[in-house]
């Protein structure tokens, strides 16, 4: 499987990944594919298990069947100390930007870095103001997180999961509570990302702006599996249904879709 | 009938189990990283100073009140039978076994205990520790360890100024409030105290530490959502640390008792 994965030049492989939390089902069956380089954009409704299906990518949450195949590595029983190395080569951008807010901007940034072993204050700081240049943020390393705005944490903590240069980035709902502005900002961001570092991206949202601003492939999660996978200009000519009223922002009419789940995105 | 009864009494005992269980696997993953990782030791001198040093304060007052009151009604009963100058003894003894690790622990409980839960609980509800996660650092090493170490060094220390402070002020009350024969005082308590007493006091200092850092530090780690999920936490912190503290006193009086029997022998 992983030398057939790699040669596919697929980063990222899910099978058949289900996830019950409590007596919820929120993921029954999820199969995709990611390549690398690729930007995949994973839409779908509120609720739907969005979050919970990019949580899995990096272990941060166990399914209770499947598989997870990260360059050729299956991370389903990796333990925790085991899932660093992937980690550093999976760099993750939280819904809530999940900023420590115990330290400055730039102890957020360095933090990575520091970690992983790099004591020296010129070169720390040095790598700091390179990361708020691209992030358009330049002077604010002082500031406290309690004390910056939406749009703001969110470069911040995209900047602290780039530091150490991943090959993959998962971004969890970039431009939700943004405004338009700030919004375009981000998207503008995540593709310079892209062709700045030539990384993986899988975005999770259901701003259909951002997605279609972004995504080379964009997935549909429906029901807790993958309806429709395929570029944006197939997903814009599709006669579905379904899509349709996603795309436009139509309530359901036939009452097939599921009811709106209060467990996270 | 008997199935119900079961019902009953077997899931709260199954919780209890399960709850000592991740206690006790929190404390031996701490124990084995602090022996086979590097320690972060900002870390573990921010936690001395938050620990140790800024409860320097609730630590003598408790001491010193307690050894002032306990002097007092020590002196009223044995002064009737003409033996006040015994009550240095008395004093000393009774602070170095019980009153001076047991008083010390319920106020680090009350101050550290709460702080400790809270600070990693509202980490945990806003998705800080998940981030520790996502950028490879295993929130134990990062989180308990320095915690748990600096609670190690702290709490003979402070259970040693508790005993300190209170044998002083029991000694002024004694001497110049109640107007003991001071001389006779201090041969008393320096004839009946052995250094078994010390050593007692603080071996119970050690382990109270351990129960509060690591009772806390779990409380903290599986805090539920929300301000409600870490208020929760935090009293439960409070209350387990100390039940923990008084109801493992009376095993370590019996078990130390034998290491270290009280009396003049």
């Amino acid at each position: 499987m992983s030398a057939q994965d790699r040669q596919n030049g697929s980063m990222i492989a899910v099978r058949g990944l289900e996830k019950r939390i409590g007596t919820q089902e929120i993921l029954r069956g999820v199969d995709l594919e990611v390549a690398r380089g690729e930007t995949l954009a994973i839409i779908g409704r509120s609720g739907g298990g969005k979050s919970v299906l990019l949580k899995h990518l990096i272990g941060l949450m166990r399914p209770n069947a499947g598989e997870i195949w990260i360059e050729g590595q299956n991370i389903i029983n990796m333990s925790e100390r085991e899932l660093a190395s992937i980690r550093q080569k999976v760099g993750i951008l939280f819904q809530g930007s999940a900023l420590f807010d115990s330290m400055t901007v730039a102890e957020n940034i360095a933090f990575p870095l520091r970690e992983a072993g790099e004591r020296d204050p010129k070169t720390l700081r040095k790598k700091v103001s390179e990361m708020l240049e691209i992030m358009e943020m330049q002077g604010q390393e002082e500031k406290m997180p309690v004390n910056l705005s939406g749009g703001m944490k969110k470069r911040v903590g995209l900047a602290r999961s780039i530091i150490r240069q991943p090959s993959c980035i998962l971004y969890d709902e970039p431009t939700s509570g943004l405004d338009p502005v700030v919004s375009d900002s981000i998207n503008r961001l995540i593709r310079r990302l892209q062709k700045r570092l030539c990384v993986t991206s899988i975005v999770v949202t259901h701003d259909m702006k951002s997605a279609f601003d972004v995504a080379d492939q964009i997935a549909y999660l429906h029901d807790g599996r993958i309806y429709f996978h395929g570029t944006p200009d197939d997903l814009r000519q599709s006669q579905d249904h379904l899509l349709q009223d996603f795309l436009l922002g139509r309530s359901d009419r036939r009452g097939s879709s599921p009811p709106e789940r209060s467990a996270g995105n | 009938m008997f199935p119900r009864f079961f019902n009953v009494l077997g899931s709260p005992l199954i919780r209890f189990i399960q709850y000592l269980g991740e206690v006790v696997m929190l404390a031996a993953d701490t124990f084995q990283s602090l022996f086979t990782r590097r320690l972060r030791w900002k870390l573990f001198l921010n936690q001395v100073v938050e620990i140790g040093l800024l409860s320097q304060l609730v630590v003598v007052i408790t001491g010193g009140f307690t050894g002032a009151v306990f002097s007092a009604q020590t002196y009223f009963q044995f002064h009737k039978i003409g033996m006040g100058s015994a009550t240095g003894a008395v004093v000393s003894v009774a602070l170095m076994r019980e009153l001076g690790p047991v008083l010390t622990a319920l106020m680090v409980t009350g101050r550290v205990g709460a702080a400790m839960s809270a600070e990693i609980g509202t980490m945990k509800v806003t998705e800080q520790i998940d981030a520790l996660r996502a950028l490879a650092v295993y929130p134990t090493d990062y989180l308990v360890v320095p915690r748990a170490l600096a609670m190690m060094v702290s709490m003979p220390l402070l259970v040693a100024e508790c005993i300190a402070v209170g044998i002083a002020v029991g000694y002024f009350v004694a001497i110049f409030l109640l107007e003991v024969n001071g001389t006779y005082y201090m041969a008393n308590m320096v004839r009946w105290t052995r250094s078994r007493d010390i050593i007692m006091g603080l071996s119970k200092a050690f382990c109270f530490g351990i129960l509060i850092v690591f009772i806390s530090c779990h409380k903290g780690l599986t805090a539920r959502e929300g301000a409600v999920g870490v208020g929760r936490a935090t009293t439960e912190a409070v209350v387990n640390a100390s039940l923990a503290v008084l109801i493992s006193n009376f095993f370590l009086t019996m078990t130390l008792n034998i290491l270290y029997p009280a009396g003049y022998q």
